[in-house]
């Protein structure tokens, strides 16, 4: 047991490394070098506020930093080290103040606030403190109604910006959606949040069973299945009308709808044949294509994001579940997984992993826990990223790739929880009821 | 369960300390004060909280067959099972419960109480005749006799013994060719949400193509999976868990 985790960390070494030549924004938390931006953001000034809106300043501030630090790619300083006074407008700044110790940054984001005639104003800027002549990254202006809504809204339109600024490019996630299944309704349900699991807000009314959301690429629809007369369907919710629009009904039970990353295409599973198979269909409505054919069940799909030409599921036809690959129209099946009980593939916006939950050592005698794993798809390299805290499924990748959404039951009843890419920075998301398969949007 | 041991083998870790260190201050006592009198002995260590396991074999019998319990304890002094009484701290004994029963066993000590359950599923079989429509409605009369077919972990074969149940099943359903029926597939919880919706539509589907081989059409069975959805029985534990692999048969009216 004492060699274990010195052999999981040059496992992970490994795949770190991996990443990191592949692509610097993957930190890995493992201290190989790769130094993170060091950002000073002193909370924005209040310049002038109508009477009782002065929360909103504050709402501003925490989801401004909370989206930052949730990012993954800064080392946030501390409020503590900051000078007294903290600029409000660049003609108050000074940049040496920051540049040096204590606070050392080397990034400094800053702005004020004014709530006046019923509207938030905000101004924001991004200054690069080792660049006294032109140290401007970023000057930002926002204006809308004053509420507690659009406080956020502006906090993350900013923190997007800083982090597409920052971050290789790579634009934020502050202003994505997580679809989830929970049952605080009294019957499981589909519902929606924010990212940083705010807004949390039921979709569906049932009344029955609703499993599996997915929201569309475009972010229009929900793709989910529930119980209906005719048994389990794959339906449908607009997110443009509010309400459940019609989808094609198939024979059997139909269920784990998972969309192309272009919108045409949804694959699913289905039982029409008598044994559950993996088919596709054009979102669109249309006869259903079966991929599969064998006497296990196969379930819950998910495409390759990148390419579109391959598709990861679950296939029960050697025993216990395991995760296989195949090109989108069926052929050259690949197993991926080589033992335990492996199950709810989400692949990578990059295509070049797989997360999945796996509960690796399985069988009498091993009652092993059921972990998120990230596994390379072409070194078939893994590295496991929760450690037996509860009973962890469902992973669902954010579209930036730094991140990914699942469920857990470590504290007891299953919630789900955010973490980043590399397992650290886990933050639970959800407290009410139970709350599971969580999905992240695709933008 | 895991909680429960770990707590378990700490108590016994720092009961060897106790001893250990017992053992040193009685040996350094008696090195460095012969002339002393003897302290008055001290009192004998409780015993470490007891440990118990109860297990049957098998743990689904046909109405009127015997199934195998055996226990194991330790440290106990007294260890009852609630349906057999007074027993020995580790044994074995047949029994053949009229009925689905959980047998209890608790182990007890000066220092605390171990209980340990084992459910033994007794299978009508054969089942009774049939009975005439008129002492009940059709819905009555099908869920007095149709009965349910319970698989093992992950699997959805049918085992020889369920064979068995479904020729009976189909004998009463070729008797009431009216009928109409849905097979819900259900899991334990065990398993990952979706997989589990899979695996009882597997179910769901084996009993019913057997049905047919037995001569019942399809055109009269519907099968849904309710995966791990609406189980039975909520315990965490395998007794539980196997009420809950089953394909259960439903009257459609």
């Amino acid at each position: 047991m004492k060699k274990y985790p010195v052999i999981l960390s040059m496992l992970f070494l490994l795949i770190a490394a991996s990443l990191v030549s592949a692509q610097d924004w993957i930190r890995t938390g493992t201290g190989l070098g790769v130094e993170k931006v060091r950002l000073a953001v002193p909370d924005f000034k209040l310049v002038t506020t109508d009477t009782g809106t002065q929360n909103l300043s504050a709402i501003f501030n925490v989801t401004l930093w909370n989206d930052l630090q949730t990012a993954g790619i800064f080392d946030m300083v501390s409020k503590s080290f900051y000078p007294l006074s903290v600029p409000g407008a660049p003609q108050e700044v000074h940049l040496n103040d920051w540049s040096s110790p204590p606070p050392n940054a080397s990034m400094l984001a800053f702005g004020n606030l004014a709530i006046q005639g019923g509207s938030l104003n905000v101004q924001g800027w991004l200054y690069d403190t080792k660049n006294p002549q032109s140290p401007q990254v970023l000057g930002k202006q926002y204006r809308e109604p004053a509420n507690d809504a659009n406080a956020r809204l502006i906090a993350h339109r900013f923190a997007d910006e800083i982090i597409l600024r920052l971050g290789g490019g790579i634009a934020g996630v502050a202003e994505t959606k997580l679809y989830f299944v929970s049952n605080r309704s009294g019957s499981k349900e589909i519902w929606q949040m924010d990212y940083d699991g705010a807004n949390q807000k039921q979709l569906t009314h049932m009344g029955s069973i609703a499993l599996s959301p997915h929201v569309s690429p475009d972010g229009t629809r929900v793709a989910y299945s529930g119980v209906t007369k005719e048994g389990w369907q794959i339906l449908m919710y607009s997110l443009e009308l509010g309400r459940a629009v019609s989808f094609q009904h198939f024979g059997g039970d139909n269920y784990s709808p998972a969309w192309s990353s272009d919108g045409q295409t949804i694959a699913f599973s289905s039982s029409r044949s008598g044994n559950t198979e993996i088919y596709s269909v054009s979102s669109t409505g249309g006869s259903a294509r079966r991929l599969t054919e064998s006497k296990g069940p196969d379930v819950s799909p998910t495409w390759n994001p990148k390419t579109n030409a391959q598709i990861a599921w679950v296939g029960g036809r050697s025993g216990l579940p395991q995760i296989y690959t195949m090109a989108s129209d069926g052929t050259n099946v690949v197993r991926v997984t080589d033992q335990g009980y492996a199950v709810s593939p989400s692949w990578s916006p990059n295509g070049q992993f797989l997360a999945f939950a796996w509960i690796r050592h399985y069988g009498p005698g091993a009652p092993g826990a059921s972990d998120i794993y990230v596994m390379d798809v072409a070194s078939k390299q893994w590295a496991q990223l929760t450690h037996e805290e509860g009973r962890n499924d469902f992973p669902s990748w954010s579209p930036d790739g730094r991140h990914i959404v699942f469920q857990s039951s470590r504290t007891g009843r299953v919630q789900i929880y955010s973490m980043l890419a590399d397992g650290s920075e886990v933050r639970q998301l959800t407290t009410a009821g139970e709350n599971t398969q969580p999905n992240w949007s695709f933008k | 369960m895991k909680v429960k041991e770990e707590k378990l083998k700490l108590t016994r870790n720092q009961w060897i300390r106790i001893i250990v260190a017992l053992a040193v201050v009685l040996a350094v006592g008696a090195c460095g004060k012969k002339k002393v009198a003897s302290a008055p002995p001290p009192p004998p260590p409780p015993s470490p909280a007891p440990t118990a396991s109860l297990t049957a074999n098998p743990n689904t019998i046909p109405a009127g067959q015997a199934s195998t319990l055996t226990w194991r304890t330790d440290y106990a002094t007294d260890v009852t099972i609630d349906q057999l009484g007074k027993v020995d701290p580790s044994g074995s004994q047949a029994v053949t419960p009229a009925e689905s029963t959980t047998y209890h066993l608790v182990a007890k000590n000066d220092s605390g109480t171990q209980e340990a359950t084992a459910r033994i599923t007794v299978v009508s079989s054969p089942p009774p005749p049939p009975q005439q429509t008129s002492s009940g409605t059709d819905e009555q009369l099908f869920s007095g006799n149709m009965k349910d077919v319970f698989f093992d972990y992950d699997s959805y074969d049918v085992s020889a013994q369920y064979q068995q149940v479904l020729q009976a099943d189909a004998r009463f359903l070729q008797q009431h060719p009216g009928m109409k029926f849905t097979i819900e597939g259900h899991c334990d919880e065990r398993g990952s949400t979706e997989y589990n919706l899979a695996l009882g539509d597997n179910r769901a589907n084996a009993a019913k193509q057997i049905l047919a081989q037995l001569g019942i059409s399809g055109d009269r069975v519907r099968t849904i999976s309710y995966g791990k959805e609406k189980p039975f029985c909520t315990e965490s534990n395998e007794s539980c868990w196997q009420q809950n692999r089953r394909a259960h048969f439903v009257y459609q009216k």
